[in-house]
C-alpha cells in the first residue's frame, strides 16, 4: 500500500544504503557467533581457580573480550530482573511496600562485601565448571546494577498518566500490547540513563573482583581487572598503562557506540506534547538508520513474531472484557500467595537465626575495631564528598554558564564518570608506596576519582538550567558576586547538586570497601576503616566479622539516606524549584 | 421554557431491556489515607439508550468522570451494579470507546499506529487493520498525516486522532470526557459541528453518545438529553430531554432560555430544581452535622472584586448567563467567583440573576486597602476555616500552626486532593485579607509580616 507521507519523519533522513554498513553488520553477526562459541568452550572447561595472566599486550584484546562478555551478561540479566521486579511491585499492591523496602535496603548495601559468600555458593552450585566462579562474579556485578534499574522502571510505571492507562484498558489491550506500546516506551528514557550509571558501577566492581583472595584460596579470572592487577604486582608499568588504556577505550567506545545512539533514539519516547529544540545527536544512529537491513529487518521479524501473539491474545478473556483499574484489594489472596509468604518468612527467620549465632562469636576487641572503622570510613566518605563539591561547584557553574563550553565538557564528564576508578587505583598505590604515604589519604583520593564526575555532570546541568531571564535580572540589578551566588546560582543548582551528591555518596561507600585495603607486590597496605575490615575478614575467611561489617555499613548508608539525603531532596523539590 | 424541557424523563424511561448500559443504584467511595472513605457518588440510576446524545453536566469535582468510568467498566462501583444489555458489565464483552480530555495518545506511535492499536488488540489482521484505520483517518479529516507523530500536530488535530482511534473500533457507545475543553474556542466549535454531522448523517455506526462536560452551551448545543449532576456527594439534580431540532441556533430564545434554566440549577445547589417537583427527596447519606466546613470555591479575591465591580457598572444586577458571556467565561470559571461572592455575603442569586448586596456595593466602591479590610471582616464572619486558622494562630504562643492540623480536619470531609486545594484557597484568601501568611518551606501557617513585627515589638517592650 502506498502511503502519502507529507509530515513523515522518516522522509527527513535520506534513505541511501551505504553498502559498507550492511557488510559491517553481516561481519558483526559472524563475529558474534564465533564469540559465543568460544565463550562457551571456555566456560565449560574444568575450573582453573587461578588462571595464569600474561602481561603481554597481545593478550589484552582477549582479556578485554572476556571482561566485556561478563559485563554484557550481567547487564542483560539485571535488565530482565529489574523489569520483572518493577512490574510485579507496581501492579501488586499487596507486596508493593515490601518489595520497595527491599529495593531501598539492597541498593544501599555495598556489593563488594557480598563477594566471598557468593563465590562459595556459586562454586558449590556448579561444581566442576569454570562457570561457577564466573557466575559468582557476574552475580556480583548484577547485584550492583539491578536496583536502580528496578527502581527506575517501577517509578516510571507508577507515573504513567491515568488517562493513558484507561485508554489501554478501554481499547482492551492485552498485557503484551500494554507492555510494548505503553509501559516500555514510557520507561525507556529512565532505563537508558540508569543503565549508564549501572554499567559504570559494574565496571568499577568488575575490575576489582576478577582477582581476589579468600582464606587460603585465590581466584583469578582472565580479564582486564586481572591483567591490571597482575601488571601492578609484577611492576610492569607498560602493561599497566596498556590495561588502563584498554579500559578507557572500552568506556569511550561504549559511550559512542551504545549510549549516545540510545539516548538519541530514546528521544522519541519523550513524554512531552511539544517538540523540543535541543536534541542529542548521534552519527552512529544516523548510520544505523540508513542501513536498509537494520531498518526494516528487525521490524519484519518482529511482526512475524508479534502477529500470532496478538491474534491469540485477542481471543483470550483478558482482551474481551474491560478490566477495571481499581480492582478491589480486599479480594481473597490465592492460597499460593500465602504458601509463598510463609515459606519466605520461615526462610528469612531461619537465616536470621543462623546469622545471630554467627554474630555471637564476635569478641569485644573485634567490635571496637569495627566501630572505629565505621567512624573513620564515615568521615572519609563525607570528606571526599565535600572535596568533590568544593571544586566541582565553582567549576561546574563556570562551565554551565558558558553554553558552548558546557556542550563539550558535559559529555566528557559523563564519560569520566563511567571510567572505573578501580583501574587507576594501582597507579595511585604505586605512587603512594614510592612517596611513603598511607592508604588513609589514598582511599580518599580513590573515592574522589570515582565520585566527583557525577557531581560535576549534575552541577553543569543545573547551571545550564538557570533561566536566562533570571540571569539578566541579576545583572540588571547589579547583584554583587555574593548576592549572585546566594540568591541565584546556589538555589538554582541545589536540586541538581543534591542529585549528584546522592549518586556520588553511593559510589563512595562502595569504593571504601576496596580503597582501604590492598595488596601491592606482596605487601598489604591498609588503614583503619570499615572497608578494610570487610577486606581483611574476606582475606582471613572470618565470616562473622564480614557479616557485622556489612550490616554496619548498610545501616549507615540507609540512615544517611533517610536522615539527610531524602530530606535535602524534598527541600530541593519544594523550595528550590526554579520554574522557568 | 417548560415546553422544551421535559423533566424527569427517567421516570418514563424506556424499559430497561432497551438500555445499552444501565447503572442501578451505583455508589462510589474513595478510600482516604486516614481510614475515612469519601463518598463521591451517592446511589444513582442512569441508563444509556440507543439513538441519543446524553450530556452529563456539572461543576468540576461533582463526579462526572467517576460516573463515566463506572459506566464503561473502568471503575467498579462500591455498591450497585452496571449492566451491559442486561449482563453485569464485568462479564460482558462490551464495545465502547472513550475520547479523553488529555487526548491520551501514545506520543511514540504515529497517527496511523495510534489508530491501528485498538484493532490490533482485537486481533484484526494487518491488511484490514490498515485499511480501516486509513478510512477513519480520512473521515476525521487527517488525510495525509498518517506518518506524523502526535507532538507534531496541533491540539485540534490531536483530538481528531483521538476521535479516529475511538471510532475505528465501531463502538456501540461513544464516551467523551470533556473532549473539547483543552482546545481553543474556535477549534472546539469546529470539532463539535463535525461530530454532530457524523452523528446525524449516521456515518458512524455508533448507537449512543455519552458526553461529559462542564460547558452548558456545549451540552445544549449537542445533547438530546441532559443530566445535571450536583456535588458532595454526586447526585442527579435534574434529567430532561431536549426537543430543539438540530441544527440549533445559539441566539434563539429557546436556546438561551434553556441555558438560563441550567445556570439557575447550577448556581442554587441547595434548592431543588423548579421543574422537578415530583422527584423523591435525595437520600442524603452524609451526616449533616459532620459537614462543618463550607466548600471554599477556588476563586481569587481579585476575581471576586473584578466581578463585583463589573456588576456594579451594570446597575448591580444582571443575568448570570450574560455576565459569563461578556466576560467570555465558561461556567466553570465564573461559578467559583459567584459562589465565593455569595459565601462572603457580597452577592445574591435571584431567579438566575446575580444581584449585588449592600455590603457588596460598598466593597466594589472602595479602594484597595479598604477592600482588603472589608474582605477580612466578611471572611472572618462567614468562612469557618479562615476563622479557625486565625483563632489558632492567635491562641498559640509562637503564632504558628502546622498545615497538617487543618488538613486532618478537612480530610474528614473532603478527598485528600480537595483538602489540599481547600487549604490553598484559604491561603490565597488569608494572604489577601492579611489574616495570616503561609510558610511553604515549613508548611506552617504564620502571622502576616506586619503583625509579626507588632507582636515582636510589644514582646520587647515587656
Ligand atoms: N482515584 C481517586 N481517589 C480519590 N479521590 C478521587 C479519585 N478520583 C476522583 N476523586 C475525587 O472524586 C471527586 C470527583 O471527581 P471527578 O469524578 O473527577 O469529578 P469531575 O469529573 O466532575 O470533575 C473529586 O473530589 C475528586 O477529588
Ligand atoms: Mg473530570
Amino acid at each position: 500500500m502506498n502511503l502519502p507521507h507529507p509530515l513523515a519523519r522518516s522522509l527527513v533522513i535520506v534513505r541511501k544504503t551505504p553498502f559498507f554498513v550492511d557488510l559491517g553488520v553481516a561481519a558483526c553477526a559472524l563475529a558474534l557467533f564465533f564469540a559465543v562459541v568460544s565463550t562457551g568452550v571456555y566456560w565449560f572447561q574444568k575450573p582453573i581457580p587461578v588462571v595464569p595472566i600474561s602481561n603481554s599486550i597481545g593478550a589484552l584484546p582477549a582479556y578485554a573480550f572476556y571482561s566485556l562478555v561478563r559485563m554484557a551478561v550481567a547487564y542483560f540479566l539485571s535488565l530482565a530482573f529489574a523489569v520483572s521486579y518493577g512490574y510485579i511491585a507496581a501492579y501488586n499492591s499487596r507486596v508493593e511496600p515490601w518489595m520497595i523496602a527491599v529495593l531501598d535496603i539492597l541498593q544501599s548495601i555495598p556489593v563488594l562485601s557480598f563477594l566471598p559468600p557468593v563465590v562459595l555458593a556459586m562454586v558449590a552450585l556448579v561444581p566442576g565448571h569454570q562457570l561457577g566462579i564466573e557466575m559468582a562474579v557476574i552475580f556480583l556485578i548484577f547485584t550492583g546494577q539491578v536496583w536502580n534499574l528496578a527502581f527506575s522502571f517501577y517509578s516510571s510505571l507508577k507515573t504513567i498518566p491515568r488517562e493513558m492507562l484507561e485508554a489501554s484498558r478501554i481499547f482492551r489491550y492485552s498485557g503484551w500490547q500494554r507492555f510494548w506500546q505503553l509501559e516500555m516506551p514510557f520507561s525507556a528514557i529512565g532505563l537508558v540513563w540508569n543503565s549508564i550509571v549501572s554499567v559504570a558501577g559494574g565496571w568499577f566492581a568488575l575490575i576489582f573482583c576478577e582477582t581476589f583472595t579468600m582464606g587460603a584460596r585465590n581466584f583469578q579470572l582472565p580479564g582486564l581487572g586481572s591483567y591490571i592487577q597482575s601488571a601492578t604486582n609484577s611492576g610492569d608499568v607498560h602493561a599497566l598503562l596498556a590495561g588502563i588504556a584498554a579500559v578507557i577505550l572500552i568506556v569511550v567506545a561504549t559511550d559512542q557506540l551504545v549510549w549516545r545512539p540510545l539516548i538519541a533514539w530514546s528521544d522519541k519516547f519523550k513524554f512531552e506534547q511539544v517538540e523540543s529544540s535541543e536534541q542529542v545527536t548521534s552519527p552512529i544512529l544516523e548510520l544505523l538508520r540508513r542501513s536498509r537491513i537494520l531498518d526494516t529487518l528487525p521490524g519484519r521479524i518482529w511482526n512475524q513474531v508479534e502477529e500470532p501473539v496478538y491474534q491469540h491474545m485477542a481471543r483470550t478473556r483478558e482482551c474481551r472484557v474491560v478490566r477495571p483499574l481499581d480492582e478491589s484489594k480486599s479480594a481473597k489472596a490465592p492460597p499460593a500467595f500465602w504458601a509463598v509468604a510463609v515459606a519466605i518468612v520461615l526462610t528469612v527467620g531461619w537465616a536470621a537465626m543462623q546469622a545471630m549465632f554467627m554474630l555471637s562469636t564476635i569478641t569485644w576487641p573485634d567490635l571496637r575495631l569495627l566501630l572505629e572503622g565505621a567512624a573513620a570510613t564515615f568521615l572519609r566518605v563525607n570528606a571526599s564528598l565535600l572535596i568533590s563539591a568544593a571544586w566541582t561547584v565553582p567549576a561546574g557553574v563556570a562551565i554551565g554558564l558558558n553554553p558552548p563550553l558546557a556542550r563539550i565538557v558535559q559529555p566528557l564528564a559523563q564519560i569520566m564518570a563511567s571510567v572505573p576508578a578501580t583501574a587507576f587505583f594501582p597507579i595511585l598505590l604505586i605512587g603512594l608506596v614510592k612517596i611513603g604515604g598511607g592508604l588513609g589519604i589514598g582511599s580518599v583520593a580513590l573515592m574522589l576519582l570515582g565520585t566527583q564526575w557525577y557531581i560535576l555532570f549534575n552541577v553543569i546541568a543545573g547551571a545550564m538550567a538557570i533561566p536566562s531571564d533570571l540571569r539578566e535580572v541579576s545583572s540588571l540589578y547589579r547583584f554583587t558576586r555574593w548576592q549572585r551566588w546566594t540568591r541565584l546560582i546556589l538555589p538554582g543548582i541545589f536540586p541538581y547538586l543534591i542529585t549528584g551528591m546522592v549518586t556520588a555518596s553511593g559510589g563512595a561507600w562502595n569504593a571504601s570497601v576496596m580503597a582501604e585495603y590492598s595488596h601491592v607486590k606482596d605487601r598489604t597496605l591498609q588503614t583503619i576503616g570499615l572497608g578494610a575490615q570487610i577486606d581483611a575478614a574476606t582475606d582471613h575467611g572470618r565470616f562473622a566479622m564480614l557479616l557485622l561489617a556489612t550490616i554496619m555499613i548498610s545501616l549507615m548508608v540507609v540512615t544517611m539516606n533517610r536522615l539527610v539525603w531524602r530530606r535535602l531532596y524534598r527541600l530541593a523539590e519544594t523550595r528550590f524549584k526554579l520554574e522557568g | 421554557m417548560q415546553e422544551m424541557a421535559i423533566p424527569n424523563a427517567t421516570l418514563e424511561a424506556p424499559p430497561a431491556a432497551d438500555a445499552i448500559i444501565r447503572a442501578q443504584k451505583v455508589e462510589k467511595y474513595y478510600a482516604q489515607p486516614s481510614q475515612n472513605r469519601i463518598q463521591v457518588i451517592s446511589a444513582t440510576d442512569l441508563s444509556i439508550v440507543p439513538g441519543e446524545i446524553l450530556a452529563l453536566l456539572g461543576p468540576s469535582g461533582s463526579g462526572k468522570s467517576t460516573m463515566l468510568r463506572m459506566l464503561t467498566g473502568l471503575s467498579t462501583p462500591t455498591a450497585g451494579e452496571v449492566y451491559w444489555h442486561g449482563t453485569p458489565i464485568s462479564q460482558a464483552e462490551i464495545n465502547v470507546s472513550i475520547v479523553f480530555q488529555s487526548f491520551a495518545l501514545f506520543p511514540w506511535l504515529t497517527v496511523l499506529e495510534n489508530v491501528e492499536a485498538p484493532l490490533q488488540a482485537r486481533g484484526v489482521p494487518p491488511a484490514e487493520r490498515r485499511e480501516r484505520s486509513m478510512k477513519m483517518i480520512d473521515v476525521v479529516g487527517l488525510d495525509g498525516f498518517e506518518a506524523a507523530y502526535p507532538k507534531e500536530l496541533s491540539g485540534g488535530m490531536r483530538q481528531r486522532v483521538g476521535f479516529a482511534r475511538a471510532l475505528v473500533v465501531e463502538p456501540e457507545v461513544l464516551f467523551m470526557d470533556e473532549p473539547f475543553s483543552a482546545l481553543d474556542v474556535l477549534t472546539a466549535e469546529n470539532l463539535r459541528s463535525e461530530l454532530l454531522e457524523l452523528w446525524t448523517k449516521k456515518t458512524m455506526p455508533t448507537k449512543a453518545v455519552f458526553l461529559v462536560t462542564h460547558n452548558i452551551e456545549e451540552a445544549v448545543l449537542l445533547a438530546d438529553r441532559i443530566v445535571v449532576l450536583g456535588r458532595n456527594p454526586g447526585h442527579i439534580r435534574t434529567d430532561f430531554a431536549l426537543q430543539l431540532p438540530q441544527p440549533r441556533d445559539r441566539k434563539s430564545e429557546a436556546f438561551t432560555h434553556l441555558v438560563d434554566y441550567i445556570y439557575k440549577v447550577l448556581t442554587q445547589p441547595d434548592v431543588a430544581p423548579a421543574e422537578a417537583p415530583g422527584q423523591p427527596a435525595e437520600p442524603r447519606t452524609r451526616d449533616q452535622r459532620q459537614m462543618r466546613y463550607q466548600m471554599l470555591p477556588h476563586a481569587r479575591p481579585g476575581g471576586i472584586a473584578g466581578m463585583l465591580e463589573l456588576l456594579l457598572d451594570r446597575g448591580g444586577r444582571d443575568d448570570m448567563y450574560r455576565l459569563a458571556d461578556d466576560l467570555a467565561f465558561e461556567i466553570d470559571d465564573l461559578l467559583p467567583i459567584v459562589d465565593a461572592a455569595q459565601m462572603l455575603g457580597f452577592l445574591k442569586i435571584e431567579e438566575g440573576d446575580a444581584a449585588i448586596t449592600p455590603s457588596g456595593e460598598v466593597f466594589a466602591n472602595s479602594e484597595i486597602l479598604r477592600q482588603k479590610e472589608l474582605f477580612r471582616n466578611a471572611a472572618v464572619e462567614n468562612v469557618l476555616l479562615l476563622r479557625q486558622i486565625r483563632r489558632a494562630l492567635d491562641a498559640k504562643s509562637d503564632h504558628t500552626v502546622p498545615e497538617d492540623f487543618f488538613l486532618d480536619m478537612l480530610d474528614e470531609q473532603f478527598s485528600e486532593e480537595e483538602s489540599q486545594r481547600q487549604l490553598e484557597t484559604a491561603v490565597t484568601w488569608g494572604r489577601y485579607a492579611e489574616l495570616f501568611d503561609f510558610d511553604s518551606a515549613r508548611r506552617r501557617f504564620v502571622m502576616p509580616d506586619a503583625l509579626e513585627e507588632e507582636i515582636a515589638s510589644t514582646g520587647d517592650a515587656k
